[in-house]
């Protein structure tokens, strides 16, 4: 097995506040929170994330009508991402590029707004969108990518539930390593605020936030938590082997350390506390770590109220007591849960603390939930510390599927 | 409605459809791919643009009337003018 060390070289971000790399973490040291009320179709009003870049950056007005907010997301990312990178993009075989995007789901925004157009004309599918084939199979994101960007190598998408972000970022380490491709892009996307269904779905499961001030309806860890805020993003990466970076002199900003995904097998929707810990502690000696060895542990946690519960205790059967360096935090509170984006967006988030040393908090903590209080975590306000060396990164989705992962600091 | 409303009228839909295209200089007597960036889609909605703005229904058979905005003019206004007459 080829076992290359692989390493990230270019960041991408569209979050709810912020479309950089660093905006978004001066938003997260800073305590600025991106959600906001929206209409949502039959619902009326609901906190959601919304990302607010502009698409026509790098997108033409044609491609915007004719494609998917979830493809445009995917093409602002990977444009940032390479652009980012300071790959010469041109001189890299365009068959040597593989496109790997999570998303918890694709196509409900179109199949929604189709049936929502033919209601106007009494259900007549005459009137049904030539489209909406395109937009709706699941590779669309890493498709539109592949055409904007003239990339011919694989280019689909990994449907993990709310894992898929680190997913995508796995599945491009393992077929870096397999010789798949020189160069991957990808990460996580989600466009889940422009169909109502997921927030119904949400709000039928007892798992909606609501809040007064959208800004703090998403509060994990807090006692008064009540459930999700519904968000799209995007963030995707490009990874290299670390031959093939140094020889051109990028910049590092981590190597992929190790992971783990596994399932749970237990339930559609409940989390299995003793399979998140497997998939944790599996991911630490994949990395060749002990638990005391991460310093940071950036938490799935939603907001709702058992899951939060079960991902602590989780986190206490791996961590316990033992391990003064480890600090945790929650990137869901400023942003919502940006579904398929949130594993990637959320690493991002936290990798600058290689170089600051800092670890951005969890916010809107009002009054901590006693069965949420780990050791570590980091409340409110940034916290200065003195080693990160590695961060652990934990996504979780429906139907029980788990992913770990872990970077570390870029060590010649 | 006389051609020319017709060539109006098919235009506002192209303007819609291919929102990066200059549109101020179509010739007539051209075909409309050999002078804008449009494809067997595009044609697509300019059938289905026809159908949901005018009730005008183009079948299959009949979309090669779409090549230029003279052919267009020929074929769809009297399909205007027949649907007007019928109130």
């Amino acid at each position: 097995m080829n076992q290359a060390r692989v390493v990230i070289t270019g960041v991408g971000l569209t979050a709810p506040n912020g479309n950089s790399l660093q905006e978004f973490r001066r938003n997260l040291l800073t305590g600025v929170a991106g959600v906001e009320t929206i209409e949502v179709r039959y619902m009326g009003p609901q906190p959601a994330g919304v990302c607010h870049f502009d698409p026509l950056k790098y997108q033409k007005k044609k491609e915007l009508r004719v494609g998917t907010r979830a493809g445009s997301i995917s093409i602002y990312c990977a444009r940032e991402a390479v652009s980012d990178s300071g790959i010469n993009f041109a001189a890299v075989p365009t068959d040597r590029i593989g496109i790997y995007i999570g998303c918890t789901e694709h196509g409900n925004v179109e199949t929604e707004n189709e049936i929502y157009a033919i209601s106007k004309f009494k259900y007549d599918t005459r009137f049904w969108s030539h489209y909406h084939n395109p937009r709706t199979v699941a590779n669309n994101p890493a498709g539109e990518v592949s055409l904007h960007m003239g990339i011919t190598g694989p280019a689909y998408t990994i449907g993990a539930a709310c894992a898929a972000g680190n997913l995508g970022l796995i599945h491009a380490a393992q077929m870096l390593r397999l010789g798949e491709v020189d160069l991957a892009i990808c990460g996580g996307i989600s466009e889940s605020i422009h169909t109502f269904g997921i927030f119904a779905g949400f709000k039928s499961q007892g798992a909606l936030a609501s809040h007064e001030d959208p800004k703090k309806a998403s509060r994990p860890f807090d006692k008064a938590r009540n459930g999700i805020v519904v968000s799209e993003g995007g963030c995707l990466y490009t990874l290299e082997r670390l031959d093939d970076a140094t020889a051109r002199g990028a910049r590092i900003y981590g190597e992929i350390g190790g992971y783990c995904v596994n399932s749970d097998a237990s339930d559609y929707v409940l989390p299995n506390p003793t399979r998140q810990a497997e998939c944790v502690r599996r991911a630490i000696a994949h990395a060749g770590l002990q638990a005391s060895g991460i310093h940071i542990v950036n938490t799935h946690a939603t907001a709702t109220p058992q899951g939060d519960i079960q991902e602590c205790e989780a986190i206490r059967a791996v961590f316990g007591e033992g391990c003064p360096d480890t600090w945790i935090n929650n990137t869901k509170s400023f942003i919502g849960h940006c579904m398929g984006a949130a594993g990637a967006l959320e690493l991002a988030g936290n990798l600058p603390s290689f170089d600051d040393l800092v670890v951005h908090p969890t916010i809107n903590v009002d009054n901590l939930d006693p069965q949420c209080a780990l050791p570590g975590l980091v409340l409110n306000v940034p916290r200065k510390v003195g080693k990160v060396d590695t961060i652990l990164n934990n996504s979780f989705g429906m139907l029980g599927i788990n992913s770990t992962l872990i970077v570390k600091r870029f060590l010649a | 409605m006389t051609k020319d409303d017709c060539k109006k009228l098919v235009l506002a839909i192209i303007a819609d459809i291919a929102p990066d295209e200059d549109l101020s200089n179509v010739k007539p007597e051209v075909r409309l791919r050999d002078q804008l960036q449009l494809d067997s889609m595009d044609f697509l909605d300019i059938v289905m643009e026809l159908r949901k703005r005018n009730g005008i229904e183009v079948p299959e058979a009949d979309y090669g009337h779409l090549a230029s905005l003279d052919s267009c003019a020929d074929y769809l206004t009297p399909k205007f003018n027949a649907l007007a007459a019928k109130g």
